[in-house]
């Protein structure tokens, strides 16, 4: 459809309509336990409590929000760390007792007038990791969530049977109910769940309802991810954004809700009662202004949302193809933005809160499904993204409605797109080796390029099939490769080489074995491999902006605070550089986008009416960026060794991957090693890797060396206590478990540095110790 | 539904402007109760040299698409009307409008523009304005550019 100025209620989408019997549907909700709160307003961005429920001693109860916590935490994941902390024991796994989920919002959270202002942040322990994962997500929960009185929801405990959670802010009532006649998977939940709960047969009324809930798959496999809705007005249903990484839909299903609904009972433009409502919406204009003028000769986000980047990667060799082997690809322009802008809906706001006009939610409505349970019905697609058709990639499947199907079968059965694509992708190398074959993976011809084998898995897992590989497949790359050398199938090492994990967490959808830098900006990060702590590909590979260690370092420690700071705040990243201003090449720092930095500084001061610079911006990252890492050393995990990173994204595993880019490599070894130029022409290729691996293994070591000293952290990885207490994190229980692993640490021999320093070199500090004499 | 097909547009003649700014104060009665026009007016008289400039709502509706809500519509009359009980004041409309007819006032969130009442036209003491009608297929533009952002 390309006409615009459609009335709304003229709008059609031609997608399958549902006639349910929804009355009787809530007729069999059984209400377990029920909580009254009284309402209350927004102060500068905070509602100042949070929500805190047990499933399994049905208790409710709401918590303080301190000003002291404000001032360490800020908000957003920094509450959730903090609540975490609180209540979790380092031996706590994701389906133990007192796991929690959070979902919180953050101050700016559910500001209309800055894009990319409705995000929340979710945390939980991982099945994947067993440590912390935080997932940021749009759709209009978290705005609806503060609105309805509260800035954060903790869930913990079990029920024992399918309940939802009713978050009603036009009552004042928490209550949680058997729901055991509503589907289970996501696209169909959430519309009968809007509809059930909106407080009139009105789009204005539906509008007011978001849902969180997970589907069939996050229930069978480690993969699950939350679906965050968001109703649209125009299409006239629930459309979802994803808290993808890490398996949160896994421990919401695990704790036996099917969804989490809130209702809010009026919001406006200035429900945060901003402090300076006026300079608020003057950044906001400034930034749509900016969109509108410079988007489309930039990213082109009003058009084809992320999917621009598939172009750009293939171009750049970055493209992640036949599970990162190669970065680019023959068949890859079949993949291209224009081909899924052929199928995007045109023409109509797509933020996933209202008021981002980057609007990079880009659907397909009307598509029929192929496969599957729904097969022959006419649906929405959200999406694709770009990380999802870069999985389309790695599969080595290049049909654009392949990849439609995949994302939203993934969507509505509740599975990552990423974890699952990247994880299929290492199936697919471990099945064209004879290392995995037909019947070790339960009869699906699982090569490259199978799209049906693909999809069966998923629609296998969904149904909770018991076959030995379906089951231990949706536990992800980690555990499969645990399996596939327990049962002595293949090589170890080339097995550990391929899958693209690291902490246990699948990586995202770009190559990395030539920028250092990003090798680290996966490796050195909090949760695992994924691409919104650090995107320094091009700074690094393209730009050779950042040559030294040390500059690597400084970018490893600056954009991981810097990005951090928008999951405390509620927000997205994109609207910082996927939008620029028509001068950004002629600052200082291009990279860092000063001006939008100074609209960020003018925004948090403009809503919390705190008088903030760029620096306490940072400042208010790096408190709860070491504290997340401080818990992981809590938890076991945290230090040198769990920040491995697996050969193929640092290298080329196999000679097939060597000979692709054989020049680049033999340049490699007589720039770096001095190897002589005929040397090179008389070895075997196997020798040329051997070199190269342990070469770049050595780079990766020190760059670790020089990214954990800059943040002020042990040659093992640990922060110090002197580190956090210079950031006023000086909470005892947490410092003095922190001198204990430095001390367990030293004792076995830990705290050196990790790289080989040959004459001329240095490591980042010649003293041992070098924290202490911060005292 | 009936599709509407006419729209009444502000039409200005510079020559017969005296800079008075009555059109503006008339404006600012409709929609702020007040007389001091400006920036709490719909309609914008800029003096350019000589001459004058008017600025203000054209109705072509390129902000219509943009509203997130459904608070912009047109109203029977063809007016691109903008509803401020279900506006949630995100200023899409204001950012994007190409000539700067959606407008804003540090008063209060949600924008406001020309509703082609014609306070202005009967205001002005050198009959410098007029209604004029127009068939919307005429003057109507949608956000759509390039690759269809």
């Amino acid at each position: 459809m390309v006409e615009g100025q459609i009335a709304i209620e003229n709008y059609e989408t031609g997608n399958t309509k549902h006639k349910w019997d929804i009355k009787k549907m809530k007729f069999a909700h059984r209400v377990l336990f029920e909580y009254d709160y009284k309402k209350g307003e927004i102060e500068k961005g905070y509602a100042n409590r949070t929500l805190y429920i047990n499933l399994s001693k049905k208790e409710i109860k709401e918590k303080k929000v301190t000003d002291e916590m404000k001032k360490k935490f800020t908000g957003g994941r920094g509450f959730g760390l903090k609540l975490l902390w609180d209540s979790i024991k380092p031996s706590t796994r994701w389906n133990s007792e007192e796991n929690e989920l959070i979902i919180t919002t953050g101050p700016l959270c559910g500001s209309t007038q800055y894009p990319g202002s409705g995000k929340s942040l979710c945390l939980t322990i991982s099945p994947s990791t067993d440590i912390i994962c935080d997932s940021n997500v749009g759709g209009f929960f978290g705005p609806y969530l503060k609105f309805s009185g509260f800035d954060a929801i903790e869930i913990q405990g079990k029920s024992k049977d399918d309940v939802i959670i009713v978050i009603d802010g036009e009552k004042g009532k928490i209550s949680i109910q058997t729901a055991p006649l509503e589907e289970t998977n996501s696209h169909l939940l959430n519309e009968q769940l809007t509809h059930m709960f909106a407080s009139e047969d009105s789009e204005k009324s539906r509008q007011k309802i978001s849902i969180v809930s997970a589907g069939k798959g996050a229930e069978n496999s480690y993969w699950g991810c939350l679906n965050f809705s968001f109703y649209d007005i125009r299409r006239k249903v629930p459309r979802m954004k994803q808290a993808g990484r890490g398996g949160l839909g896994s421990v919401l299903r695990n704790k036996k809700i099917k969804a989490i609904v809130v209702k809010v009972e009026k919001f406006d433009g200035v429900s945060n009662n901003p402090a300076d409502p006026v300079k608020l919406a003057q950044v906001g204009t400034k930034l749509h202004r900016e969109i509108r003028d410079l988007d489309r000769y930039q990213c082109n986000m009003r058009a084809v949302g992320t999917v621009h980047l598939v172009e750009i990667m293939d171009e750049y060799d970055l493209l992640p193809t036949e599970n990162y082997r190669f970065g680019s690809f023959p068949k890859a322009s079949k993949i291209y933005s224009p081909e899924f802008y052929k199928y995007f809906t045109k023409i109509i706001p797509d933020g996933c809160w209202h008021g981002c006009t980057m609007a990079c939610a880009k659907t397909v409505d009307g598509f029929t499904v192929k496969t599957g349970p729904y097969k022959g019905q006419k649906v929405t697609v959200d999406g694709p993204e770009y990380e999802t058709c870069g999985c389309g990639a790695n599969m080595s499947l290049w049909d654009p409605l392949w990849i439609l199907e995949f994302n939203f079968y993934c969507d509505t059965y509740g599975l990552d797109t990423i974890s699952t694509g990247t994880s299929i992708a290492f199936y697919m190398e471990m099945y064209e080796y004879g290392i995995l074959n037909k019947k070790r993976c339960d009869g699906l011809e699982l090569c490259f390029g199978n799209a049906n084998a693909a999809l069966n898995l998923l629609h296998r897992i969904a149904k909770g099939d018991k076959g030995e590989f379906i089951q231990i497949a949706g536990r992800g790359i980690r555990r499969v490769k645990d399996w596939i050398i327990k049962k002595g199938w293949g090589d170890i090492q080339l097995i550990e080489d391929c899958g693209m994990e690291s902490k246990g967490l699948e990586y995202s959808e770009y190559v990395t074995k030539e920028s250092l830098a990003m090798q680290g900006g996966y490796g050195l990060t909090l949760k695992g491999p994924q691409h919104d702590e650090a995107w320094l590909i091009f700074m690094d590979m393209v730009n050779n902006a950042i040559p030294t260690f040390a500059d690597k370092a400084e970018a490893l420690h600056y954009f991981p605070m810097w990005r951090t700071w928008f999951g405390l705040n509620g927000l997205c990243k994109l609207p910082w550089n996927d939008i620029e201003p028509a001068n950004n090449a002629e600052t200082d720092e291009p990279a860092k986008v000063p001006e939008h930095v100074q609209n960020y500084v003018e925004y948090q001061n403009a809503v919390t009416g705190w008088n903030v610079d760029k620096e306490e911006l940072i400042l208010q990252s790096e408190r709860c960026y070491n504290f997340q890492r401080a818990m992981n050393v809590w938890m076991g995990r945290g230090r040198r060794k769990d920040d491995w990173i697996p050969y193929r994204s640092m290298g080329p595993v196999t000679k097939m991957e060597y000979k692709s880019r054989e020049d680049q490599y033999d340049k490699q070894l007589i720039e770096k090693l001095k190897i002589s130029k005929k040397d090179i022409e008389n070895m075997e290729i196997e020798e040329k890797m051997k070199l190269l691996y342990e070469y770049r293994q050595d780079q990766y070591q020190k760059l670790t060396d020089a990214v954990y000293y800059r943040r002020g952290w042990t040659p093992n990885g640990v922060p110090t206590p002197q580190k956090m207490k210079q950031l006023g994190m000086n909470d005892t229980k947490m410092l003095n478990m922190l001198q204990e692993k430095i001390d367990e640490d030293e004792k076995a021999g830990l705290n050196i540095w990790g790289g080989k320093y040959s004459k001329g070199e240095k490591p980042p500090s010649i003293h041992k110790k070098y924290w202490e004499k911060w005292d | 539904m009936t599709e509407i097909k006419k729209v009444k547009v502000l039409k200005f003649y510079p020559d017969k402007c005296n800079g008075c700014l009555e059109c503006e104060k008339a404006c600012s009665k409709v929609h702020f109760k007040t007389d001091e026009g400006g920036e709490k007016s719909a309609i914008r008289i800029i003096k350019q040299g000589n001459t004058y400039k008017m600025v203000v709502c054209d109705q072509r509706g390129l902000c219509l698409d943009m509203c997130p809500v459904g608070a912009l519509f047109r109203r029977k009359n063809g007016v691109v009307w903008l509803d401020k009980e279900t506006c949630i004041g995100c200023q899409a409309c204001v950012g994007f409008c190409p000539i700067g007819a959606m407008r804003k006032s540090e008063v209060r969130i949600e924008p406001f523009k020309c509703i082609s009442c014609g306070s202005c036209v009967r205001a002005c003491p050198e009959n410098a304005l007029e209604l004029v009608e127009e068939n919307i297929d005429e003057i109507k533009e949608i956000v759509y550019h390039k690759l269809g952002a």
